[in-house]
C-alpha cells in the first residue's frame, strides 16, 4: 500500500479514564475513498476512539497521522480543519436552528466574513452569506431533506434529524467523515436509504468511518472491518472474514452463551 | 428566518413604523421637559441603559455566557474619560478621541476577562464575571496611593462635557429658533448611539458571526466538531460587549461631569442583566423595552408614590423609599412568574423555554 494511498494511521492510540482503559494501543489504517467500519459490543471502546480522532478527548499515548500530517490532540477544530467531520451517537443538532442554519454553522469553517464584515454588510461579506446559504440548501437537497430546511431542527423526525447532522458534517468539506452509530434507532426502510446515502457520499469522494451496530448494514457496506473488544482491536479484515472469527463471535455473544 | 419574516411586512409599513419611532424619539425631550430638566436625564439614563443592555446582550443573549461582572466595562470606559478629560491630570482630549479609546481599553479588559474564563460555564461563569467587576471597583477605590491615579472614593470631579468646537453639550442654546438644554443635547447624541448599537446587534446576529455564538449557546461540543474556534469566538463576544460597555461609560462620565467607585457596584451590573433578562435574552426589541421600563419604573415610582399614599391613605404610611423598591422588587418577581422568557422575547427564546419546561 503505497503512501498517497492512506488516509488516516492511528498509532497504538491508548486513552484510560481512571483505572479503567478505554483504549489500550489500538492501530489501524484507513484508506482514501474505502468505507471503513469500526464494530464492537457495548462499551468496547467506538466511541471512546472517535472522541480522540475528532480531539474531544486527549489520548494518553499514541497518536493519529491524517493525510500524512500529525494530528493535534485536544483542539476539536482544528480537527475538523484538517478534514475530519463527525456525527454523533446520541444527536447533536443545534436544535433550535432551522435545518438550513445548521448546516450553514458547518460553512463557518470554510468561510472567513468577521465582526467587520458583519456590520459592515460589504459586498464580499454578502456574497459569501448568499454561497453559504446556496451550498447549504444543495447539502440539504444532497441528503434528501430539503423541503424540511426552514423548520427547526428538533422538529424534524429521528431520521432526517440524523440527515442532518451528516449535511452539517459534509458542509465542513471533510476528506474523512466519522459516523458514529448512524441507524441506531432506525427502522428498516430508513437504514436502506441510509445505506444508499453512505455509499454516494463515498463514491462523491469522501472516506467514511463508520461505528455500527447493526452488523447486517456493516457488512453490506464497509470494505474492511475492524473490531474492538474491551478497548482492544482483536480483528481487522473484510468483512466476510471478520464474521467467522472465533473472537468476534465471542466477543459479541460472550461467554456466558457460549 | 428572521431575513424572510422581515420582508414579509410591506415597505409602507416599515416605513411607517420607522417614521413613528423618529417623530417619539424627537417628541420624547420636549413633553419630558414640561416636567423639569430632571426628566429629561431620566429619559437620557434610559437610552444609555439600552445602549449597555444591547451590549451585554451581545454575551449573554447571543453567546449565552452569563456575566455578572458587566459594570466593570462600564467603569472602565467612564474613568478613561474621567481622566482624559479633567483637571485631575490636566488632560482635556476631545471626547471623538476618548470615547474610541475608552472602547478599546475596554475591549481589552474584556479579554483579559475572557480568557481565564473560557472552560467555565453557567454559574461558574457568573461567580469569576461577578469577582472581576468587583475587583475593579476596588480598584478604583484605591488606586489614589502610592499615585493618585483615580482619586480613591471621592472620585474625580469636573470632567469636560461633550464639546463640538465651541458649542456644548452642558449649557442651553438656541438652535433655529429652538431652545434646547444641556440634558436635551444629550439626549440626541445618546439616541444616535444608541441606533449605532441597535443596528450592531441587528447585523452581527444574521451573520457568520452571529451564527457561531448561537451555536455555541445551543451545543458547544458540537459547535467545536464543526470547526468553530470557541475560544476566538467567545473572547470576541466578551470583547464586543465590552467596548460597548466602555463607550456608554465614557458618556455617563460626559453627561454627569463626575464619576466615583460608587457608580459601578454589583447592583448595576444585576440591574442591566436583569434589563436583558426580564425584556427578553437575545431580542432587540425586548431588551430596549426592559431598558427602558427598569429605568423608568423606579422613577414614575419616586415621584408618584407619595401623592398616591396621600390620596387613598390621607398620609404617608410607608416610607416611599422602601414602598418604591417594594413595588420594584414585586414587579420584577412577576414578571418572571408570569412571563419567564421575559417581556418581549425572541420566538426562538420562547421556545427554548417551552422545551425545558415540558
Amino acid at each position: 500500500m503505497s503512501e498517497h494511498q492512506v488516509l488516516l494511521e492511528a498509532h497504538a492510540v491508548a486513552k484510560h479514564f481512571g483505572g479503567v482503559k478505554a483504549l489500550h494501543d489500538v492501530s489501524l489504517t484507513i484508506r482514501r475513498g474505502e468505507i471503513y467500519g469500526l464494530i464492537g459490543p457495548n462499551g468496547a471502546g467506538k466511541t471512546t476512539f472517535f472522541n480522540c480522532l475528532t480531539g474531544l478527548y486527549k489520548n494518553e499515548s499514541g497518536h493519529f497521522i491524517f493525510d500524512g500530517v500529525l494530528l493535534a490532540a485536544d483542539a476539536p477544530h482544528k480537527a475538523a480543519e484538517v478534514g475530519i467531520a463527525r456525527t454523533f451517537q446520541n444527536i447533536r443538532l443545534f436544535g433550535n436552528m432551522t435545518a438550513i442554519e445548521n448546516v450553514m454553522v458547518g460553512r463557518h469553517l470554510r468561510t472567513h466574513a468577521g465582526v467587520i464584515g458583519a456590520i459592515s454588510r460589504n459586498r464580499a461579506t454578502m456574497a459569501e452569506e448568499a454561497k453559504i446559504a446556496r451550498r447549504a440548501e444543495e447539502l440539504l437537497h444532497y441528503v434528501g431533506i430539503h423541503e424540511r430546511a426552514h423548520d427547526y431542527a428538533k422538529n424534524l423526525s429521528y431520521g432526517d434529524q440524523r440527515r442532518l447532522e451528516i449535511a452539517r458534517a459534509l458542509a465542513t468539506e471533510p476528506k474523512l467523515l466519522a459516523l458514529d452509530e448512524p441507524a441506531a434507532g432506525m427502522n428498516g426502510t430508513e437504514t436502506e436509504a441510509l445505506r444508499v446515502l453512505v455509499e454516494g457520499i463515498c463514491k462523491d469522494g469522501v472516506t467514511v468511518l463508520l461505528i455500527e451496530h447493526d452488523v447486517k448494514l456493516v457488512m453490506g457496506l464497509c470494505g474492511r472491518v475492524a473490531v474492538l473488544d474491551y478497548g482492544e482491536k482483536i480483528c481487522e479484515d473484510v468483512p466476510s472474514v471478520v464474521q467467522n472469527d472465533p473472537r468476534v463471535v465471542e466477543a459479541y455473544l460472550g461467554g456466558s452463551v457460549a | 428566518m428572521n431575513g424572510q419574516v422581515r420582508k414579509a411586512v410591506p415597505w409602507q409599513r416599515h416605513w411607517l413604523g420607522i417614521l413613528l419611532i423618529g417623530v417619539v424619539l424627537l417628541a420624547v425631550p420636549f413633553v419630558a421637559a414640561l416636567g423639569g430638566q430632571a426628566w429629561v436625564r431620566i429619559a437620557n439614563f434610559a437610552i444609555l441603559y439600552v445602549f449597555l443592555a444591547l451590549g451585554l446582550n451581545i454575551v449573554v443573549g447571543y453567546a449565552g455566557l452569563l456575566d455578572l461582572g458587566y459594570v466593570a466595562f462600564y467603569a472602565v470606559g467612564a474613568y478613561v474619560y474621567a481622566l482624559l478629560a479633567s483637571p485631575h491630570f490636566g488632560i482635556h482630549l476631545p471626547f471623538w478621541v476618548i470615547l474610541p479609546i475608552g472602547a478599546a481599553i475596554a475591549c481589552l479588559f474584556g479579554m483579559l476577562l475572557g480568557a481565564p474564563t473560557l472552560k467555565l460555564r453557567g454559574d461558574y461563569l457568573a461567580i469569576v464575571t461577578l469577582g472581576f467587576g468587583e475587583i475593579i471597583r476596588i480598584f478604583l477605590n484605591n488606586l489614589n496611593a502610592p499615585i493618585n491615579v483615580t482619586n480613591g472614593a471621592q472620585g474625580i470631579t469636573l470632567i469636560d462635557p461633550i464639546r463640538i468646537g465651541d458649542f456644548s453639550f452642558a449649557e442651553t442654546s438656541t438652535l433655529l429658533g429652538l431652545q434646547i438644554s444641556g440634558p436635551q443635547k444629550y439626549y440626541f447624541f445618546l439616541v444616535a448611539l444608541a441606533i449605532v448599537v441597535i443596528i450592531v446587534n441587528v447585523r452581527l446576529q444574521d451573520s457568520r458571526i452571529g451564527r457561531a455564538w448561537q451555536a455555541i449557546r445551543e451545543d458547544e461540543v458540537a459547535a467545536k466538531a464543526c470547526g468553530i474556534n470557541t475560544r476566538n469566538i467567545k473572547l470576541l463576544a466578551f470583547a464586543m460587549g465590552a467596548s460597548f460597555g466602555g463607550v456608554a461609560g465614557g458618556v455617563f462620565s460626559a453627561m454627569q461631569g463626575f464619576v466615583s467607585p460608587e457608580s459601578f457596584s454589583l447592583m448595576e451590573s444585576i440591574t442591566i442583566l436583569a434589563m436583558v433578562v426580564l425584556g427578553g435574552m437575545g431580542h432587540i426589541p425586548g431588551v430596549i423595552l426592559g431598558a427602558i421600563l427598569l429605568t423608568a419604573l423606579p422613577e414614575v415610582l419616586r415621584y408618584g408614590i407619595e401623592p398616591l399614599q396621600d390620596a387613598i391613605f390621607g398620609r404617608s404610611i410607608i416610607d416611599p423609599e422602601s414602598l418604591r423598591m417594594l413595588i420594584f422588587g414585586l414587579a420584577l418577581v412577576l414578571v418572571m412568574r408570569f412571563r419567564p422568557a421575559g417581556l418581549w422575547p425572541s420566538p426562538q427564546r420562547r421556545r427554548e423555554l417551552a422545551e425545558s419546561s415540558d
